[in-house]
């Protein structure tokens, strides 16, 4: 797998005159796992969709180094699954990614089983649970071996068992070679998954650490502010 | 049924002249009232069960013509409409208002202008089409292709919202997403597609004035129905409004039931 690196300068994002993003620089580096911690409404969810090219930014740069990933991949926080079968929801995302059709359904089974759904193969994918359903959209994305996988609170509609087995997968992936870049509201998730911590408060990056010196002694007030309001 | 002539009969005083014009003219009262709708429906059911030619000629071209126009109208009309919702241009609200307008053509209107391209001077007028059921064909599907766009355009507007994020994500360009869409709203595409049958079917204006209603040719359901109603012939008129009836009713239950179990609920 190539190694990359995600650098954003100056980078901005506004939306009907409100800014969402406020000038923000970062270098991500490939292998990681960056978690973005931050209130609600603090743009976690719109600086992932810029990285990803979902949005565009208003001002500054997304530069990828050597250059962008040809595969990447994105996990929402609700999982769309297409009206056919759980299969066919796989292979309908390798189709997309350019694999030849001999190759899809070989691909789509062995992401299925990864992700714990090998039975499901033929279920229509509407009638999953809420935990199935981000099981496929995990395989839909895995299946392409993508270089940087986003995820956008990908557990905050699970139950505890549910969010266990996704946490598990994202585990995985990130084990098989893939650079995790994730938000969650879920501290002891973000401490269980992360090797960096972004935090992020209304539009700016105010810290950038190694997730066990955040945890230990975070630097900026708005997230010590944040972590105390998670203790009891 | 009264009056087959025995009471009349009976008082043989009346000269034949009078009594002809009796029988008539109460032939013409019952035609009139509810005791002839009993009738019709009996006589309705004796034609279609004894399978009459001229009335399954009838029928057989009307599905022909309308699902002819049907087809047509769902291939030019479904990707516009899927086109309408997910790209953005210039002119696309106007193209929405105006498709959404253009749900309610009078087919009059639409009749008058088909007939106008199709006459022996019009711009079409070397193909010879006029008062065949392939200018039926076109009328019709003159008319629903609006339906088409503009209902296919809201089924597909809704998906688009919730698919927008994942399909963009994985990559697709706007030729891969049009038709996944379509694909995803089958369910729903469905019934748009039945409306526009329903709307075709049972269209009379447009059909009578560019088929002319030829007897054997371009007579359909409706413009007999028409035709035999003017006619008095309620009973034939009233077999063929049946058949259109059951026809729908058929096409609409199959339509309900083909449908995936999960849908049903509203999963």
């Amino acid at each position: 797998m190539a190694s990359s690196l995600l650098e954003l300068s100056a980078l901005s994002y506004e939306c009907n005159g409100h800014r969402l993003i406020n000038a923000v620089n970062a270098r991500l580096e490939s292998g990681t796992r960056t978690l973005l911690l931050g209130p609600n409404g603090a743009g976690k969810s719109v600086l992932m969709r810029l990285c990803h090219g979902l949005l565009q930014p208003s001002a500054g740069d997304i530069r990828w180094h050597p250059n962008p990933p040809a595969r990447q991949a994105m996990v929402f926080q609700r999982p769309v699954v297409l009206r056919r079968s759980v299969l066919a929801n796989v292979t309908f995302a390798l189709r997309l990614a350019g694999v030849s059709a001999k190759a899809r359904r070989d691909l789509a089974q062995e992401a299925l089983h990864r992700v714990g759904l090998a039975l499901l193969a033929d279920r229509h994918a509407p009638t999953l649970s809420g935990g199935e359903r981000q099981q496929l959209a995990l395989a839909r994305a895995w299946a392409i071996t993508p270089q940087v996988l986003f995820l956008d609170e990908p557990t905050a509609n699970l139950d505890p068992g549910s969010a266990a087995t996704v946490e598990g997968i994202i585990h995985a992936i990130h084990a098989a070679g893939t650079q995790i870049i994730m938000s969650t509201h879920n501290l002891g998730q973000a401490r269980r998954l992360a090797d960096q911590i972004l935090f992020i408060d209304r539009g700016s990056i105010t810290e950038h650490t190694p997730a066990n010196e955040f945890f230990a002694a975070p630097r900026s007030h708005q997230a010590r502010e944040f972590l105390s309001a998670e203790r009891p | 049924m009264r009056g087959d002539g025995k009471d009349t009969k009976a008082d043989g005083v009346v000269s034949e002249d009078l009594q002809q014009k009796r029988t008539l003219i109460e032939r013409i009262c019952e035609n009139a009232g509810m005791n002839d709708l009993g009738a019709a429906f009996i006589q309705a059911a004796h034609l279609l069960a004894g399978r009459e030619p001229a009335l399954l000629g009838v029928i057989v071209l009307s599905l022909r013509v309308s699902l002819s126009a049907l087809l047509i109208a769902s291939l030019i009309g479904a990707p516009c409409g899927a086109l309408l919702a997910v790209c953005r241009f210039p002119g696309r609200r106007l193209l929405i208002v105006a498709f959404n307008a253009m749900m309610g053509l009078p087919p009059v209107v639409v009749g008058l202008l088909i007939y106008i391209l199709l006459s022996r001077a019009g711009p079409l007028g070397t193909f010879g089409l006029l008062f065949t059921p392939a200018a039926m064909v076109m009328a019709q599907s003159v008319l629903i292709v609006p339906i088409i766009i503009a209902l296919t355009r809201q089924v597909i507007a809704n998906d688009w919202e919730e698919y927008a994020e994942l399909l963009r994500s994985l990559g697709a360009r706007w030729w891969q997403i049009i038709p996944t869409l379509l694909w995803e709203a089958r369910q729903a595409l469905l019934t748009v597609l039945l409306a526009g049958f329903g709307r075709a079917v049972a269209e009379v204006g447009a059909v009578m004035m560019v088929g002319g209603n030829i007897d054997g040719l371009t007579r359909v359901m409706t413009t007999t129905i028409a035709l035999e109603t003017s006619k008095g012939n309620l009973a034939f008129a009233l077999a063929l409004g049946t058949v259109l009836l059951v026809l729908v009713f058929l096409v609409n239950a199959l339509a309900y039931l083909s449908r995936p179990h999960s849908a049903q609920h509203g999963i």
